[in-house]
Formats: structure tokens, C-alpha cells, sequence
């Protein structure tokens, strides 16, 4: 049971993660394709996480993918946002 | 089923690997070449990890991936932007098609001729090795180490010797760097989000670096990955434009440059003198004695990757400047 219930959620992390792949290939410009890349990373990568630690049944591994997902997620906040400053910047520059 | 498909995971990190490694050395522009390399190095990681290496996958991840990459960047920063920006073509430096076609060729066929003796000869003694011989002589050994990590072990007591030699290797090429002289100019001031980044990364990176040094005696870590983390937050406040990045200068710089190979020596002296050979220690100290030694090598290493992104002598400050910093940054 517990075994399926990972399962489920692993393979919902990947599709975001496919979704995400596909966005960043197909979508026009630079601001959209972050958008796709980062939003459904982090929500591919917290589903993948919970389905992990449900799997390992060990409250001190779910703590640690807990705190790999806090960390990927902020990480990857910032440096989307700095990546899209500095395109933005670029582009206004005459 | 299960070997089937994770064989076809192995193949997928190693087509990936070589491709990654391809690519990167193919395209023109340098810094894409780096972000590629800093790819194939978390790929390589991955193998590592599959190999079921972890102290070696934290390594290149944290210094293969991470810090040479910084570094590797911090260089294509300091070069001189090519004249005919746009053109990719534009680099002044030797263009591939430049290169005497035969030359190129030479070079291709005495690497590949290379790269062929060597896995030639590691097969080699793979297939004529007896088989865990070197896992059952460490596993014997292991109790008197002082550490219960065989890589630790082997690292810290069963092959001090090399360890120390590279740490020696280390403090040349940071008097190489040191000689460079002063700093350049640091990086602009971070915006309101990477700094709310910086206020909660850097304690965490220097948290961090502190258990994978506790926990190298136990499990996968030790010097060399908690040195690289801990000079990771040192390049997270350089890129965030702080003049004030946990460097010490003058005479503290100089003592932790020597710290690792100097707490090194000193210990397998005092070894020396008690009557047993040279960095033999006394198994009831051990355990004690790898930790000092490790976290002096720690110390040194941060500060031998920080000097290397920085590039040259940190700018000694007037002691008014750093007061008026620390205030700013309190504030």
C-alpha cells in the first residue's frame, strides 16, 4: 500500500519534471521557459521527495529530503529571479 | 527486472557523461563550455554515487562540479571580452581551425592511444587483482584507525603519507596565487533577493561544512568536501559583492594557509619522537589525532579554493573600513 502510494507520487514528480523538459525546449523566449523550468522542477522535485521518503519509512530521511527540497526550492527561486534580472537589464540597455 | 532496467540507467549516465563532456569541449563559447562542465560534473557525481563511492561522488560534486566551475567562470570573467562581440568567431585567442590540421590529429591520436593503455592496464589489474583483497587487509585494520569511514582510514592513517604530500601540493599552488598579488575589484552589490539568499545560505554552508567534517570519521565526508563547502559560502559572499568574505589577511592568512600540513607535520613528529615510525599513531589516540589533523586541513583547503576564486592577495582594509562594513551589514 504504503509501496504504491510512493509510486504514485514518484512517477507524478516525473511527469512534472517531463513537463517542465518539454516547456523549457518548446517555449519561445527565456522568461517563459524559467517560468516552466523552475516552477515545475520544484513541484516535480517535492513530489519525488515525499514519494522518497515514504518510501524509506525512516523519519530522519524524510527530515533530510524535507530540507534538500527547502534548500533546491529557495536555491532555485533566487537564481531564476537573477537570470531574469540580468536578461531584463540586458534588454533595456540601448 | 530489476538489474535490466538498472542497467539501462547506467547506460543512460554514461551516454549522458560523454556527451556532456562533448559538448562542452566542442562549443565555442567559453562560458557555455563551463556551464557544461559544471553538468558533466554533477553527472560524474552520479556515477560515483552508482559506484557506490559516496566520499568520492561528495567530492566531485563539491569541488569537481561546484567550485572548479566557479573558478573556471571567475577566469572567463577576467578575460578581455573579444573585440568583434556577436561573432562567436571573434576570439583572439587560437581558433580550432587555426590549429595545423595535423598537429590536431596528433594530439587526438596520442590521447586516445593514451586513454586505451590506461583502461588497457586497469582492466588489466582488475582481472589479476585477488579478489577484496585490499576491502579484507582494511576491514582487519580498521579497528585500530581511530575511524570507523575505510575511506577516512585510509586517507588519514593507512596512507597519511599521501594525504600530506597533498596538502603540500595544495600550499604551492596557493603561494603561486598569493604572488599573483592583489585582488581585482569584487562583484556589484546583491539585489534584495540574492541577499535574502546569502543571509540564510552562508550560515547553512558553514553549518554543513562542520558536520561533513564530524561526520568523515563514521560515514562519507571529511576535509576535503567540508573545505570546499566552507569555501563555497566564502564565493556566495564574494558573488554578492561583500568585500568581507571570511578571509582572514596578513599573519592569520599565512597561519591558515599552513595549518593543515603544518598540524600534518607536527603530528607525525611528535609521532616520531615517541618512538614510532613517522605518522604512525598510537590507536588510542587516533581517532583524536585524525580529527585535529582534519579540521586544521580543513581550514587550509577553504582557504587555498577561496584565494583561487579570488585570485590573488585579499586587500588589506584599514581598520575604520572593516568597522564601517560591519556596521553596514549589521544594519
Amino acid at each position: 500500500m504504503i509501496n504504491l502510494l510512493s509510486s504514485i507520487l514518484i512517477l507524478a514528480g516525473l511527469f512534472f519534471y517531463l513537463a517542465g523538459s518539454i516547456g523549457l525546449l518548446r517555449l519561445p523566449d527565456l522568461y517563459t521557459r524559467l517560468h516552466a523550468l523552475t516552477k515545475a522542477d520544484n513541484l516535480g522535485l517535492g513530489l519525488l521527495a515525499a514519494g522518497l521518503a515514504l518510501y524509506s519509512q525512516h523519519p530522519l530521511t524524510a527530515l533530510k529530503l524535507l530540507l534538500v527540497w527547502l534548500a533546491v526550492l529557495a536555491a532555485s527561486a533566487a537564481s531564476a529571479h537573477l537570470i531574469a534580472r540580468q536578461a531584463r537589464r540586458q534588454e533595456t540597455r540601448p | 527486472m530489476n538489474t535490466a532496467s538498472l542497467l539501462v540507467f547506467d547506460g543512460l549516465l554514461l551516454l549522458s557523461i560523454v556527451s556532456l563532456a562533448w559538448a562542452s569541449l566542442a562549443t565555442r563559447d567559453e562560458r557555455r563550455s563551463v556551464i557544461l562542465f559544471m553538468a558533466f560534473g554533477l553527472v560524474l557525481a552520479m556515477a560515483w554515487g552508482r559506484l557506490l563511492a559516496p566520499d568520492v561522488a561528495l567530492a566531485e560534486a563539491a569541488i569537481g562540479a561546484g567550485l572548479s566551475g566557479a573558478l573556471l567562470l571567475a577566469a572567463v570573467r577576467k578575460q578581455p571580452r573579444p573585440l568583434s562581440s556577436g561573432s562567436t568567431r571573434g576570439s583572439r585567442y587560437l581558433d580550432g581551425a587555426q590549429v595545423r590540421t595535423v598537429s590536431r590529429w596528433g594530439v587526438t591520436l596520442l590521447c586516445a592511444a593514451l586513454a586505451g593503455a590506461l583502461a588497457w592496464a586497469l582492466l588489466h589489474a582488475f582481472n589479476n587483482a585477488p579478489q577484496d583483497a585490499l576491502h579484507r587487509s582494511i576491514s582487519a585494520n580498521l579497528e585500530a584507525s581511530g575511524v570507523s569511514n575505510p575511506v577516512t582510514a585510509v586517507l588519514l592513517n593507512f596512507r597519511a603519507y599521501d594525504t600530506l604530500l597533498e596538502l603540500a601540493v595544495l600550499l604551492t599552488a596557493v603561494l603561486g596565487i598569493i604572488s599573483l598579488g592583489q585582488t581585482t575589484t569584487g562583484y556589484t552589490p546583491a539585489g534584495p533577493v540574492f541577499e535574502g539568499l546569502v543571509r540564510w545560505l552562508v550560515p547553512i554552508l558553514i553549518l554543513t561544512a562542520g558536520y561533513l567534517l564530524w561526520v568523515g570519521a563514521h560515514a562519507p565526508g571529511g576535509a576535503f568536501q567540508a573545505g570546499a563547502t566552507l569555501a563555497a559560502a566564502g564565493v556566495v559572499l564574494r558573488l554578492a559583492g561583500r568585500r568581507i568574505i571570511g578571509l582572514p589577511d596578513g599573519f592569520m592568512l599565512r597561519i591558515v594557509m599552513v595549518a593543515g600540513i603544518g598540524v600534518f607535520l607536527l603530528v607525525g613528529l611528535t609521532v616520531l619522537v615517541l618512538g614510532r615510525p613517522f605518522l604512525d599513531y598510537p590507536p588510542a589516540w587516533a581517532g583524536a589525532l585524525i580529527l585535529m589533523i582534519e579540521t586544521a586541513a580543513m581550514l587550509s583547503i577553504a582557504a587555498t579554493l577561496l584565494l583561487a576564486f579570488v585570485g590573488g592577495q585579499p586587500r588589506s582594509m584599514p581598520a575604520r573600513a572593516v568597522a564601517n562594513q560591519q556596521h553596514e551589514e549589521m544594519s
